[in-house]
């Protein structure tokens, strides 16, 4: 714990290190930054620093490094597991100022872009060029590509493009140590181990990263979407299976429930058929042939599986208009109740019917209304609780009704979290979806990016004092122990 | 056939460990040429075999590592679809531990991913002999570090690989190979252009002045992109021969292989086979093609598929059988830290990569 002249003395040094205005230290200037997109999380740090140049990173990297201070990065602050909830006692820096595309390169299609550079703005820049780049998160006006590496971010076009970690060739990192890294490479593949895949997705906790080359795609010929009403969950849930079962992927394939169509529909005015148990929004996209080809299979398929209504979008304007209920689910959701805890997590999608059918005895249960959302083409699960912070105890409730869900979640084969990260918010839950072994293990990899712990400490990767004393029951990989008892 | 070795294995990883005894990871042996000489004790998982579950719906196949490869792709053919990343089976014997365990990945890598951007989950024997379980059955999954991920290349290194999860995908309804006569540089001109119009390429090749291009799509899609790429039908039999490395082009002495930004210049007179757009380049040389590599880049390899193994090769550039490229230092003392975290005796396959891991 820092004293106050402590405090003054960090802050004196680090204003060697960087401008002045990249030091903010006042409790009113702190403030922007004491939560990400989990808002119900606060902590103010105890200084923010905004470096511009490679070297002030490093400069305060090995100043932390060398006076024990833990540092907290940050891109935008949208992430919604608190990956970046500051430390009281520790750094905040954010990469806000780091907001530049440094490069397209159209002979090899890729671009050099900075931390703080929105994820929409790369494909917004690549668009003259014919070119975008393909994981889209929900968030993306506002997400930091930075942070979509941090998170291993994915999006409604994941089935089919990938994740971040798939979409990426280099990173140039600098260690707690100061010490720089170039991972990757600008060919497609590059020597010894597998940096690449071991940066992404490591929420803040191996490295800083200064720059990323990312790869871009020619922008499809064509791209077409289908809206497909069921009157049952389950139905809808076998017609996802049988879509890819047919030997179509498509680019896009989302499932919303009643309650999400509903509010969706009120929000936007999508048009949305009300009375469907759940909505299919299937997007083919490729050559003007494989589109046309494509989506008449994929019409025979849902019509096969049981939808009771079929919806071709007829041009551009159409597709946006299906979409736009889709994309504004989170808003739509948000005006139903004064909050909403966002849930994230990953089941075998043939699994579908069962956990909604899981979650809405939960819901009852809790007497918490939830709302579901389904990346359906790869099993991303968002069940939106709603609640009211102001009520005494429901965060609470809402918190472990979460908490359940995910359990949920691992016991159908899955996991916790299928893109928002563990963060602070669902560390408990690594205790049940890894053992104690697999969580040393993860420490030992820790230990040899950051022996001290001082970057990002707390979050992702829970220490086993924390597992025992989380107590949880322990569901490893999907098998419980005494599986001859009765539960739930 | 199935069989679960793991227990068996984990007490010969137990045992290797508290005695500071090497072991060598033996399986197909069909790829010993692509790294260094284990010495040490055999682990062999040869008989580990089976495919634990497979759902076509679902994308997903999980099989024990030494699932030989013929019986895997079989099983998915039968249900049309396909490991995208097309790995090499340089004999029958291939197993799908060791096409993920060395990573390398066929002509559609570009076009439909490369190994690792399939593996969605693997339990493993690490260094300590502790059985443990990374990533799962699904592809969005961010719990915790990537050390599934991590495995891919890692020839067994990092750890033994018992189970694999990995991402299938549908087969392309029709395939059809396109000739056309041209230099390397034309050739490279015509892909970028190609590519660019979003014509469903998933693989190319360019050999000896004349570019060959494989089309996988729908049979309208394939009939409508002949018609604006043109060129001449040609067998498709020339990609096969590609992925597992039958072709004329590996017979040869001084082979490398050279890993490259795709527009990385190209020369009509290096006489090189060009793959993946221009992103891999297979060249005779006498000489080491480290530095050139890196100066365009990216890396070599050393790849003499006639050997049964390298001889010792050191991370330092000294050494005239260097098989890897050489990583730089700060590199390379990341790499040591990860392999002790995993590994901290060296007994898993030791210099198998570099003298130093």
């Amino acid at each position: 714990m820092s004293t106050l002249s402590d405090k003054k003395l960090v802050i004196r040094c680090l204003q060697k290190i960087l401008p002045a205005a990249s030091v903010l230290y006042e409790a009113e200037d702190l403030r922007p930054y004491e939560c990400d997109g989990l808002s119900a999380y606060q902590q103010v740090p105890m200084a923010v620093v905004l470096p511009e140049t490679i070297k002030q990173i490093e400069d305060v990297l090995i100043f932390c490094s060398n006076q024990k201070i833990p540092v907290v990065a940050r891109g935008a602050g949208t992430g919604l597991s608190g990956g970046a909830l500051p430390l009281e006692n520790g750094v905040l820096m954010s990469l806000a100022k780091f907001n530049r595309i440094l490069n397209i390169d159209t002979d090899n299609r890729t671009a050099r872009i900075q931390p703080g550079v929105r994820n929409l703005a790369i494909s917004e820049a690549a668009s003259s060029y014919g070119l975008y780049y393909a994981p889209d998160p929900s968030s993306q006006i506002a997400c930091s590509i930075g942070g979509n590496v941090a998170e291993n971010a994915g999006g409604v076009h994941c089935l089919k493009y990938g994740l971040t970690v798939h979409n990426i060739l280099k990173l140039e990192v600098i260690t707690m140590q100061g010490e720089h890294l170039s991972i990757g490479s600008d060919a497609l593949d590059s020597p010894g181990y597998d940096l690449l895949a071991l940066m992404t997705g490591s929420e803040g906790l191996l490295g800083v990263i200064t720059e990323i080359t990312v790869k871009l795609l020619p922008k499809p010929e064509a791209a077409n979407v289908i809206l497909a009403a069921f009157d049952d969950v389950a139905t809808a849930g076998q017609a996802v299976s049988n879509i890819i079962a047919d030997g179509i992927l498509p680019a896009g394939l989302e499932l919303m429930d009643n309650a999400a169509i509903r509010a969706a529909d009120d929000f936007v005015n999508a048009g949305y058929p009300r009375d469907a148990a759940a909505i299919l929004l299937c997007e083919i996209d490729g050559t003007r042939a494989e589109v046309s080809d494509q989506l008449e299979s994929a019409q025979q398929v849902l019509r096969s599986s049981g939808a009771t209504e079929i919806r071709v979008a007829e041009d551009e304007q159409q597709r946006a208009k299906f979409w736009a209920g889709r994309k504004a689910a989170f808003p739509a959701v948000g005006r139903l109740s004064p909050d909403y805890y966002c849930m994230d997590g990953t089941i075998p999608r043939y699994q579908i019917a069962n956990v909604l059918t899981r979650i809405s005895e939960l819901s009852n249960e809790y007497q918490l209304p939830i709302v579901n959302v389904f990346h359906a083409g790869d099993g991303n699960l968002h069940p939106l609780i709603l609640y009211d912070a102001n009520i005494e105890g429901e965060l609470e409730r809402t918190e472990e009704l979460g908490g359940r869900i995910l359990e949920i979640c691992v016991e159908a084969g899955g996991t916790i979290t299928g893109e928002h990260g563990v963060g602070m918010e669902k560390i408990n839950q690594m205790c049940i979806q890894f053992n104690d072994r697999e969580l040393l293990q993860f420490h030992a990899i820790k230990h040899a990016f950051d022996p001290e712990e001082l970057l990002n400490p707390g979050k992702a990767i829970p220490t086993l004092h924390r597992c025992a004393e989380f107590g949880a029951m322990h569901v490893h990989h999907g098998q419980l122990p005494h599986p001859e008892l009765e539960r739930f | 056939m199935k069989n679960d070795l793991s227990d068996d294995l984990v007490t010969q990883v137990v045992r290797a460990y508290t005695e500071n005894t090497p072991l060598v990871i033996t399986a197909g042996g069909s790829k010993a040429f692509y790294g260094n000489a284990v010495e040490g004790s055999a682990l062999d998982v040869t008989s580990h075999t089976g495919i634990i579950e497979y759902q076509p719906s679902e994308l997903v196949i999980t099989a024990h590592s030494g699932t030989p490869l013929v019986e895997l792709e079989d099983a998915l053919k039968q249900n049309n679809q396909q490991l995208a990343f097309e790995p090499p089976r340089h004999t029958d014997h291939a197993t799908i531990g060791g096409a993920i365990a060395c990573g390398l990945s066929g002509p559609a890598r570009p076009f439909q991913g490369a190994a690792r951007d399939f593996v969605l989950g693997a339990k493993i024997i690490n260094g300590k002999g502790e059985l443990m379980q990374f990533g799962g059955q699904v592809m969005k999954n961010v719990a915790g570090y990537d050390l599934s991920r991590l495995m891919v290349g890692a020839q067994g290194t990092l750890g033994v690989l018992l189970e694999l999860s990995l991402k299938v995908l549908p087969k392309a309804e029709a395939e059809t190979t396109l000739v056309f006569d041209s230099d390397a540089v034309e050739a490279h001109k015509m892909l970028r252009g190609w590519l660019s119009d979003g014509h469903p390429v998933t693989a190319s090749c360019h050999f000896q002045g004349v570019l060959s291009v494989r089309l996988g799509s729908t049979e309208n899609s394939i009939r409508e992109a002949h018609k604006k790429m043109g060129g001449e039908l040609a067998s498709n039999d020339l990609w096969p021969q590609l992925r597992h490395q039958s072709h004329p082009c590996f017979q040869q002495d001084n082979l490398w292989r050279l890993s490259l930004p795709p527009a990385a210049a190209i020369h009509n007179e290096d006489n090189q086979l060009i793959e993946w757009g221009g992103a891999l380049r297979w060249k005779v040389s006498n000489n080491d093609l480290f530095e050139q590599a890196q100066r365009l880049g990216g890396h070599a390899t050393r790849y003499d598929m006639k050997s049964s193994a390298g001889k010792s090769g050191s991370a330092k550039t000294d050494s005239s059988d260097q098989i890897f490229q050489p990583l730089q230092a700060g590199m390379l003392a990341i790499h040591k830290r990860i392999k002790h975290a995993l590994d901290p005796n060296n007994i898993l396959n030791p210099a198998r990569l570099y003298e130093e891991l």
